[in-house]
């Protein structure tokens, strides 16, 4: 395997009701990540993005983005129609054919542009489940409730996820809810689809972010301290919620192991968990212990979820965490489908 | 660096225009069951699972690679998801590929689909876009000025895209697979059909169809242990630019050239027209042949039409197009590509049966997507690179 590290980032602040177009949030955090990375765009070998075209409501949507990044002459480019962490991991495999020496990863979710619950419903089987609509919300909420019922979480420890999440958000500018907050407070509040209250679900918001990639000696000159990619994996669950333990997650438990996460000690982990009841069901899977990592500092998708970008948005803080010198080995987590069906899982160090 | 690939399985479903027999999960595990059993091998001996599409809106069906992880035995697996428009089915199978040159899953299965018959595809590519300028033409409005812009270039007479289109569908008669069987075209009934988008006729225009393909994909040291036939990958390669900037060339793309340079020079190959067998190209309008031989690299600018003319690119041509009867036979929009790539993989293993080119030892997969600007393209050859 070739050594491959994430060198720059870029992401922009999240935002409801965006009129601007896919392309016009693209193009900034496109260009400022190629900017931060210190190249030109004729450096890069390979362009990677993730977009969902149900939530532009426009088949092929992601064709226009070519235009933001700038395709000529011609580049060599591809899509993904999944998070942009999935996109991520195909320029990771890109790279690691050593076909090219740098790529970029870009994403964009408008989350708020359509009913983003009934969307992420059309995942579901479309002859058995979509038809019904039982809505995604709720679909998160059974799981919930099969893990109350189980006693792998409390409703006060859901509630102790969004307090740490809104209050570290306040330290970061891309987010969207911050604050502080006490467990009382936010329990004393009603349930929105029982036993989900408004706290247990992330905050659909409108985001778009890029990453730079780099190979051995070039991620070497290109940042002071590249996040080495050391371990990245993801798996599928079957997504029946009826044929699968929804109080534990196996794809997850699975791409950590293959990743690596349990070899040495996690000083951050950013976790895609858009369900408080999921980031404990999560943190649980990969090992992680919260009294020695420190979980979504960035207060995480609960307080800004640009859906299709907010698990790339994990890998770009769980890099500038490295970047910073705040990790030395740090996780990045995303998911994807109904009751976290499908789950990828990163583990970056610093020299 | 990178690892020797080969795809050692190829299997897809009987293309028609309404596979009402089957659901979406039905109709991609028959070309799943195939391909396996082409390579031998079951579906609990595949490590990862790389899948495209065309827009979810052709099925109404939102990233159903998610749904479709149970139909594919995959939990517990990866499944990944790829689309990059038309040119998906190419793309796909590269991105699969590119999984066992990178060394990381020894044994790859990739699928590319569409069931076009569960949706409406020319409501579903005719949405009105809230923030962009509106095309409402379809694939044949909007392709039908290019192909006009050819013809005027370079001088072709208006009878080339039918004399493609009865070598395709006849051809198609020969692949027990295609959509279309239409054994009794002649060029004087083609040119009677009627002009759709001008200069694009009836004939010359693709089907819809429902349909899927799946391939095999080993690295070298499992495909070594496989006795049957494989094809090696020798070459891929991809170039994307915009849909559209003053002064865009857009009968013969740059970057579909370039794509076809990257291959050349990857594959080894210096003179395309001499040393490669057969192409599998992605041709949905029967016009897009002459104009894709250009721009590929085969013939001389401006001479594609005479190749078409001279029979070159008949089964029995120095340069055999399309020997399965093409886009212009089966159109499983997401599965196209794919199509393309498989069948070149068929010809080099020398199991394409009546429509076998024999002893073919090089031949080139093509796909392109969008308004002619995503280019996918791969060389499979029957001897190891």
């Amino acid at each position: 395997m070739r050594d491959v590290a994430i060198v720059a980032t870029a992401q922009r602040p999240s935002q409801i009701g965006t009129q601007l177009t896919s392309v016009e949030l693209i193009l900034p955090v496109v260009a400022e990540a190629v900017k931060n990375a210190g190249i030109q765009r004729q450096d890069v070998g390979f362009w990677c993005h993730g977009s969902c075209d149900y939530m532009s409501g426009q088949p092929f949507s992601f064709v226009a983005a070519v235009d933001a990044i700038g395709a000529w002459p011609p580049i060599v480019e591809s899509h993904v129609e999944a998070d942009g962490a999935l996109a991520l991991y195909e320029a990771w495999v890109k790279l690691q054919t050593g076909e090219c020496d740098i790529a970029v990863v870009f994403a964009n979710g408008k989350t708020t542009s359509g009913p983003i619950d009934r969307i992420l419903t059309l995942q579901a089987d479309p002859y058995f489940v979509t038809p019904l609509w039982p809505g995604f919300d709720a679909m998160a909420a059974l799981q919930a409730r099969a893990c109350l019922d189980a006693g792998v979480v409390t409703e006060e420890q859901m509630a102790e996820v969004a307090v740490r999440s809104r209050r570290d958000a306040k330290s970061n500018a891309v987010a969207h809810l911050k604050g502080d907050y006490t467990v009382d407070e936010l329990l004393s509040g009603p349930y929105t689809t029982a036993p989900l209250r408004a706290h247990d679900c992330s905050v659909p918001v409108d985001g778009a972010n890029a990453v730079v990639l780099a190979a051995d000696d070039v991620a070497r000159r290109l940042a002071k301290r590249p996040a080495w990619i050391r371990g990245i994996d993801h798996r599928i669950d079957t997504q029946r919620l009826g044929a699968r333990s929804l109080t534990t997650s196996d794809s997850t438990r699975i791409a950590a192991e293959k990743a690596g996460v349990g070899r040495d000690k996690v000083d951050v982990a950013e976790i895609y968990a858009p369900y408080t009841h999921q980031e404990l069901l999560l943190r649980s899977a990969m090992g992680l212990d919260a009294t020695t990592t420190v979980i979504n500092p960035s207060g995480g998708a609960l307080v800004a979820n640009p859906a299709m970008a907010a698990g790339l948005a994990r890998f770009v803080e769980a890099a500038e965490a490295v970047f910073a010198g705040r990790a030395d080995r740090a996780v990045a987590h995303s998911t994807s489908g109904p009751c976290l069906q499908q789950n990828l899982v990163c583990v970056m160090e610093g020299d | 660096m990178a690892e020797r690939c080969a795809v050692v399985g190829v299997g897809q479903t009987n293309h028609s225009s309404c596979r009402a027999d089957v659901s979406i999960a039905g109709l991609v595990r028959e070309a799943v069951d195939r391909a396996l059993a082409d390579a031998g091998i079951t579906i609990q001996d595949v490590d990862a699972v790389v899948i495209g599409k065309a827009p979810d809106s052709l099925e109404g069906v939102a990233m159903p690679e998610l749904w479709l992880a149970d139909a594919l035995a995959a939990h517990g697996k990866p499944v990944f998801r790829v689309h990059t428009a038309g040119s998906v089915g190419g793309s796909t199978a590269i991105v699969a590929a590119q999984h066992v040159m990178a060394g990381i899953h020894g044994t790859v299965l990739t699928i590319g689909f569409e069931k076009q018959s569960d949706g409406n595809a020319m409501w579903a590519l005719s949405v009105p876009i809230p923030f962009g300028m509106p095309v409402h033409a379809g694939a044949g409005g909007y392709f039908s000025p290019i192909v006009r812009g050819y013809i005027t270039r370079s001088g072709a007479p208006s009878h080339i895209g039918a004399m493609v289109a009865v070598k395709d569908r006849t051809n198609a008669c020969k692949n027990p697979y295609a959509h279309l069987h239409e054994p009794d075209w002649t060029l004087e009934k083609a040119l009677e059909t009627p002009m759709l988008w001008d200069p694009i006729r009836f004939i010359e225009t693709c089907p819809s169809s429902d349909g899927a393909m799946a391939l095999v994909l080993m690295s070298e040291e499992r495909a070594e242990k496989m006795s049957g036939p494989k094809a090696w990958v020798h070459a891929t390669a991809m170039r994307s630019e915009p849909t559209a900037f003053a002064g865009r060339e857009q009968v013969s793309p740059r970057a579909g050239e370039m794509c076809a340079e990257d291959l050349w020079r990857k594959g080894g190959i210096t003179k395309p027209a001499e040393e490669i067998d057969v192409v599998e190209m992605y041709v949905p309008f029967a016009w897009f042949e002459p104009m894709w031989l250009e721009n590929l690299g085969f013939a001389p600018r401006n001479e594609g039409w005479r190749w078409v003319e001279d029979g070159v690119t008949e089964m029995t041509g120095s340069l055999p197009v399309n020997p399965s009867g093409g886009v212009l036979s089966s159109n499983p929009i997401g599965a196209s590509g794919m199509i393309r790539f498989g069948e070149a993989c068929m010809q080099v293993m020398g199991t394409a049966g009546e429509h076998q080119i024999d002893g073919a030892k090089k031949a080139v997969g093509h796909a392109y997507g969008g308004g002619s600007q995503f280019f996918a393209m791969w060389l499979v050859s029957s001897l190891k690179p």
